[in-house]
């Protein structure tokens, strides 16, 4: 009988030594995809508290014009004059962005394992039982957050699809001239399609964060009968909190709330 | 009371061999008893094929009781078909009903290549097993039985994760390809006995990077834990990244002081 054909088999010792190539520390850790889910993880908790203190920060907009604005103001002037206007923020942005990076790089290189993983799919139809939409559709969920995240920095950052970007106003009771933020975020979402793909993405977002939050516990080894039975409700809580805080931005402004 | 089913139509998978091309064949089994177990059906469509004259199809299978880890299948879609914690042996006929159709199909995954037909060699297993899975044990006279005390819950524990019998429904049901769930188990195994302290760390290590040379990652799906004849929680899969983090800093450590 034909020797069957094996996947690359390494020698038959019971006590196979396994020889790795020396890294540096954090490299090593990262060429494993145990350590890829780490980064996946920590940077996905970065961003977590990214988006909630962006939504929470947000809300000023509820209080007025002058609020919104000052707020944005005291984040454009943080620590000054420690430090020279801007650099902060700055700073906070470079984090984020190579958090982003982090995130991204770790996903690609995991779907691509996984892809080789499998090269050949199942010829008849899956009968999933536990995995739901959200977990099945995170490699979506996320280019489209992603593309909105592009989107909404051209928007309300830098203004390239925004006029009121970077117009100026002065505040009753204040000295200084301040950007006018809440003017910039009026006109947005006064354009229909802006304010309804605004909405499409942060549901998307809340999708992606419902199996996010509850996959960190797992893959940062966060196991423990103590609060394993609330991961989930803290995810679906996290993500409920974020979607809710930031849909009704501009819903508000389409009702005439804000404006 | 057995009952007898009628007008069962197999898709079954049929591949020549490792590169062959493979694709679905359909066999009808006219009437079968819901008292016999999934392997028995085909055991009785094999000795249907073999009196036609034609080529039984190769599957694994080997104690039949659901504690070996032989039998595999993927049946409509579901590792070892639609019971819960039942390996495809201990799988029944009235689990199904009559004139249904049911697909058969091989394990997936470039770490199990299909040998033939349904069956695929999981040797990936034993590279994972080899690279750590066991304790060093000095020889010598037997110890006595119990002379190490360990709680019932740790011992409990540990055997809900040594009830892992290495069928690879886990792999097979991971949208991913990944043996998280496997390699888990037999570390959580070993881990949290005392017998398994000494080797730990570098235990993990090894194990983890060895699977991740020939299987896929884990995007927490949890369709693992609901494929496994032996439900074993995904909870392991946590404690081994747990431990995975601590190897990687204490070997660090102690490499450092060389």
């Amino acid at each position: 009988m034909a020797q069957a054909v094996t996947s690359q088999r390494g020698p038959v010792t019971g006590t196979a030594t396994h020889k790795r190539k020396k890294r540096p520390f954090l490299l090593d850790l990262y060429s494993t995809a145990v350590g890829k889910k780490y980064v996946m993880g920590i940077t996905g908790i970065a961003m977590m508290g990214f988006v909630l203190f962006h939504m929470i920060g947000n809300l000023k907009m509820y209080m007025g014009a002058a609020d919104l604005d000052h707020y944005a103001h005291f984040l454009q002037t943080l620590l000054y004059p420690l430090a020279p206007k801007g650099w902060v923020l700055w700073i906070l942005r470079g984090g984020l962005i190579s958090m982003l990076f982090l995130h991204l790089h770790a996903a690609w290189s995991l779907t691509r394992l996984n892809r080789h993983a499998r090269p050949v799919k199942y010829q008849s139809k899956r009968d999933y039982q536990i995995a739901n939409f959200a977990s099945r559709t995170m490699r979506w969920s996320g280019i489209i957050v992603l593309a909105f995240l592009v989107w909404h920095l051209l928007d309300l950052t830098f203004g390239v699809v925004n006029s009121h970007v970077g117009e100026m106003i002065t505040h009753s009771g204040d000295e200084e001239s301040v950007k006018s933020v809440y003017a910039s975020v009026v006109h947005s979402f006064d354009r229909t399609p802006v304010a309804l793909f605004y909405v499409v993405a942060n549901i998307l977002l809340g999708i992606h964060l419902f199996h996010g939050t509850w996959s960190i516990f797992q893959s940062l080894g966060w196991n423990n009968p103590r609060f394993n039975t609330w991961r989930r409700g803290f995810a679906t809580g996290f993500a409920a909190i974020v979607v809710l805080g930031n849909v009704s931005f501009p819903i508000a402004v389409m009702a005439g709330i804000v404006g | 009371m057995s009952n007898h089913l009628k007008n069962i139509t197999l898709r079954i998978w049929r591949q020549a061999g490792p590169a062959a091309k493979g694709n679905f064949e359909t066999h009808v089994v006219d009437e079968i008893t819901d008292e016999a177990s999934f392997l028995e059906m085909l055991d009785i469509l094999n000795d249907k094929l073999v009196t036609e004259g034609k080529e039984a199809v190769v599957f694994d299978h080997d104690c039949r009781e659901g504690i070996c880890g032989t039998c595999s299948l993927m049946i409509d879609g579901q590792a070892h078909g639609p019971q819960r914690g039942t390996a495809t042996c201990q799988l029944h006929m009235r689990q199904f009903k009559s004139n249904d159709t049911i697909t058969i199909e091989p394990w997936r995954a470039s770490a199990f290549p299909i040998i033939k037909d349904l069956m695929v060699d999981r040797s990936a297993f034993d590279r994972i097993i080899e690279s750590g899975g066991y304790i060093t044990a000095d020889t010598g006279g037997a110890p006595d039985a119990n002379l190490i005390p360990i709680s019932k819950i740790v011992a409990d524990a540990a055997m809900d994760s040594a009830a892992c019998i290495g069928c690879g429904a886990c792999v097979a049901a991971c949208p991913n390809g990944a043996a998280n769930l496997f390699t888990g188990a037999k570390i959580a195994h070993l881990s949290r006995l005392p017998q398994g302290q000494a080797e730990r760390y570098s235990r993990v290590e090894a194990m983890v990077e060895t699977m991740d040379e020939r299987f896929g990652s884990c995007t927490n799906h949890g369709e693992c834990e609901a494929a496994c004849p032996k439900e074993i929680s995904i909870d392991v899969i946590a404690l081994m990244n747990k431990d995975f983090r601590k190897a990687k800093f204490s070997n660090r450590k102690d490499l450092a002081r060389k």
